[in-house]
This record gives C-alpha cells, sequence and structure tokens, in this order.
C-alpha cells in the first residue's frame, strides 16, 4: 500500500500520484515525514521544499511557499496557495524576484520582504 | 426621385448587417468563454473542499472559539459590502442586478441606523456607485472576466484588514451564482465573520479521527481562516465571471435574433419601394406613349 499524495492550489490541483513517502517541514515543528499508517495529522507548512519519494524510486520536489498538510488514511493532502513543482519553475523570474527581495532588504526590513527573499531562494534551491 | 427612399433603406440594412456580424462575434466569444470560467469553477473546487475539511476537523479538536473571524460582533455599526460586478457591460441585466440588490441592502443598513462601507469589484460597479455620491471605500477592477487567485487575495486583505481595524463589523458578500448557462442568480451572503455554523458545525461523517496538530490547533487554525477567506471570495469571483460570459451570451444572442428581424422587416419595405416605383415608372412610360399616340392620331384626321 502507497500513499496517496494531493497537492491542491486555489486554482486547480497540481499534482496527484502515489508515493512511498512525504517529507514536509512544518512551523515550529521541523521536518517530518510521512510513510504508510502514519497518524491523523495536519499541520502548517513552513516556507520550505516537499519532498515527496514516489514509488518508483524516483522523487518529486515541490517548492511550497506556506501551507498546510492534512494526513488521514494514508491520504497526504497539501493545500498551498502558491506551491510549484520544481520542473515549472521560472529561473529567470525567481533569479530577478530575489535580488529585488535583497536589494530592498539593505533598505527596509519587513516581514513580507523577507518573506519574498525566502520564496525566490527556495525556487533557485529547487530548479537548480 | 424615385429610387431615394430604396437607397436610404439600403444603407440601413447595410448597418445593421455589420452590427449584427459585431453581435454574433461577440455572442461566440462568451460561449466560448463560458465553458473555460466553468472548467475554472470546478478546478478550484477541491481546495475549497479540502480546506474546509480541514476547518471541521480543527474545529472538533475544539480550536477557533477566540478568533475574530470567526466571532460575530455584538453591536454592528458599520455594515460592508463586497460587490463584485464586470468591467464591461453589453451582458444584459448583469451589472444592474448585482447592483440593485446590493443597494437596496445598503438602505436597508442605513434605514436601520448604521453606517456603510463599500468594496467595489469591476468597473460597472464603481462608476454606479460613485457617480450615485455613494462613498466607495475601496475599489478594484479590471479582472472580472478572468480572476485570478492572486487578484482574491489582495481584496480579500484588505476586507480582512478593514475588518479587524474595526472599520466594519460585518461584510456581505453580494455577487452573481452561476447554476448552469441558463439559470444565475444574484445571492448575497455574509462573508465576514465566517458564519460559524456552517464552518463548524460540519455533517459528522462517522467519529472523528484523533489528530495530531502541528503548532497547535488555534495556531493552525488562525493561519488557515484568512486562507479559507480567500478561497470563499475566489470561488465567488470565478462564480461571477461564469456568469457574466452567461449573461453577455444571452444578451448578444438576442441582439443578434433582433438584427435579423429588423434586416427582414427593412428588406421587405425595402422591396415594396422598389416595387412601387417601378410601378410609377411604368405607369409614366404607359401615360407618356399614350399621351404621344393620342397626339399622333390627332395630328393624322387633321
Amino acid at each position: 500500500m502507497a500513499l496517496q499524495v494531493e497537492l491542491v492550489s486555489p486554482e486547480r490541483i497540481l499534482y496527484t500520484g502515489q508515493a512511498e513517502m512525504v517529507i514536509c517541514r512544518t512551523v515550529g515543528g521541523g521536518d517530518i515525514a510521512f510513510l504508510t499508517g502514519h497518524a491523523p495529522f495536519i499541520g502548517a507548512l513552513e516556507i520550505h521544499e516537499v519532498r515527496i519519494k514516489l514509488v518508483d524510486g524516483g522523487e518529486e520536489k515541490v517548492a511550497v511557499h506556506g501551507g498546510f498538510v492534512e494526513v488521514s488514511h494514508d491520504v497526504v493532502t497539501i493545500l498551498s496557495d502558491v506551491a510549484e513543482l520544481a520542473g515549472q519553475i521560472d529561473v529567470e523570474r525567481a533569479r530577478r524576484a530575489k535580488e529585488t527581495a535583497e536589494h530592498d532588504l539593505r533598505e527596509t526590513h519587513d516581514a513580507d520582504t523577507e518573506a519574498a527573499l525566502r520564496r525566490a531562494t527556495l525556487r533557485l534551491d529547487l530548479a537548480s | 426621385m424615385a429610387g431615394g427612399k430604396e437607397r436610404v433603406l439600403k444603407r440601413r440594412i447595410k448597418s445593421v448587417e455589420s452590427t449584427k456580424k459585431i453581435t454574433r462575434a461577440m455572442e461566440l466569444i462568451a460561449a466560448s468563454r463560458i465553458v473555460k470560467a466553468q472548467q475554472r469553477v470546478a478546478a478550484a473546487r477541491p481546495y475549497s473542499e479540502r480546506i474546509t475539511e480541514v476547518i471541521h476537523n480543527l474545529a472538533a479538536a475544539g480550536a477557533g472559539s477566540s478568533s475574530p473571524l470567526l466571532n460575530p460582533r455584538d453591536e454592528v455599526r458599520t455594515a460592508g459590502f463586497v460587490v463584485v460586478t464586470a468591467d464591461r457591460g453589453l451582458a444584459g441585466g448583469y451589472n444592474s442586478s448585482v447592483i440593485r440588490t446590493a443597494e437596496r441592502a445598503l438602505q436597508n443598513e442605513v434605514a436601520a441606523g448604521r453606517d456603510y462601507s463599500l468594496v467595489l469589484l469591476g468597473k460597472k460597479a464603481q462608476s454606479y456607485f460613485r457617480f450615485r455620491g455613494y462613498r466607495v471605500d475601496a475599489a478594484f477592477s479590471g479582472f472580472s472576466e478572468q480572476p485570478s487567485y492572486e487578484d482574491a487575495r489582495v481584496v480579500a486583505a484588505e476586507v480582512m484588514r478593514r475588518y479587524e481595524e474595526g472599520l466594519v463589523d460585518r461584510v456581505d458578500l453580494v455577487y452573481t451564482r452561476f447554476f448552469s448557462v441558463g439559470t444565475q442568480r444574484v445571492e448575497s451572503r455574509q462573508f465576514v465573520p465566517l458564519d460559524v455554523a456552517a464552518v463548524t458545525d460540519a455533517p459528522a461523517e462517522g467519529p472523528k479521527a484523533d489528530y495530531e496538530f502541528e503548532p497547535s490547533p488555534d495556531g493552525i487554525l488562525e493561519q488557515l481562516l484568512p486562507r479559507y477567506v480567500e478561497a470563499r471570495l475566489f470561488a465567488a469571483m470565478l462564480d461571477a465571471a461564469a456568469s457574466e460570459h452567461a449573461a453577455r451570451q444571452r444578451a448578444m444572442k438576442s441582439a443578434t435574433d433582433n438584427a435579423q428581424e429588423l434586416i427582414k422587416a427593412l428588406t421587405r419595405v425595402m422591396n415594396r419601394a422598389r416595387q412601387e416605383s417601378i410601378t410609377t415608372e411604368i405607369m409614366e412610360i404607359v401615360g407618356g406613349a399614350e399621351a404621344l399616340a393620342a397626339a399622333a392620331t390627332a395630328t393624322a384626321t387633321e
């Protein structure tokens, strides 16, 4: 039995598939991995990658910019308003966003810009 | 002069024909967009269903009693309205019926001695309420036909900010709900604070699983509720977009039909005019020939 994984954004379902294991990072809780038979779980996600280890041994990486994960009955649902599969990331755009955010951070320090920098960095990490 | 009336009619028919071409094109465009808009409504559904489910589970774990987004204020001094309309007209009664519903609700609040606050989506609502001298607190436009989640997030953030700062005590959402291509209805729903009963009194499907939460149920709910508000607004905007296309398609279809009728009627009048002018011409020729013949016989007998 494998895990059923669903990655859902407000506009559409980004990804569905079977997986061996799902690893993500929750707010304040650190990394957590889900295997089949995991106890029901609801968590808020950090701006961090989510790794989906596929049944065939492959791995799908997803940039999740905040969101939620719900696990019950071997179904892992990831809800995120902004998420991208590693293969779909626009590297050029992420690089520009990172430069802008770094530039802004030199002048002001607010949470929004910091989050923007983290998102851009995450995108670049995953794409490379 | 013979043929004058006919020429005028011909010109009219030509102009109606070109109008018909335009309305026909708009009808076809709207029809193809309805399908796309419906697909977007369907594609957005899983997210809002899942998020509702998670909220149910959190509520079952006893979270959320303290969140301001869930608790109605004791005294409502300012009633807010989010009105979703289109940027463009030519959609039959689509815009006016939303605006009328919103204005009536607003008048009721004012009659009850409350203040109002308007957040408007779409150029049509803006021009209507501005022209009538209502105070518009925030207005957004440029995305009515194809709203993105980002648009919904911006609007929702503005609404929640006003609510949290106490500028409004309750916000209703007025939009057109899409049932089918043939049916759309204007709906007015409480938007913020969230309807506690609808959110938490879930149809309990069997015994709830014992969830683990990270961080705490309250911590998650605090982050989740704004997303839920956004998702609800987004769903309403998508419904409104689908309704807009459906209304426009209907309006343009009847415009095309009317143009066709008009062309038929005008062609008939034109044909009659032409026939008349031909008849007159023949009469004149016959009359003239007879007169000549009469004159010829007269000279011959002399």
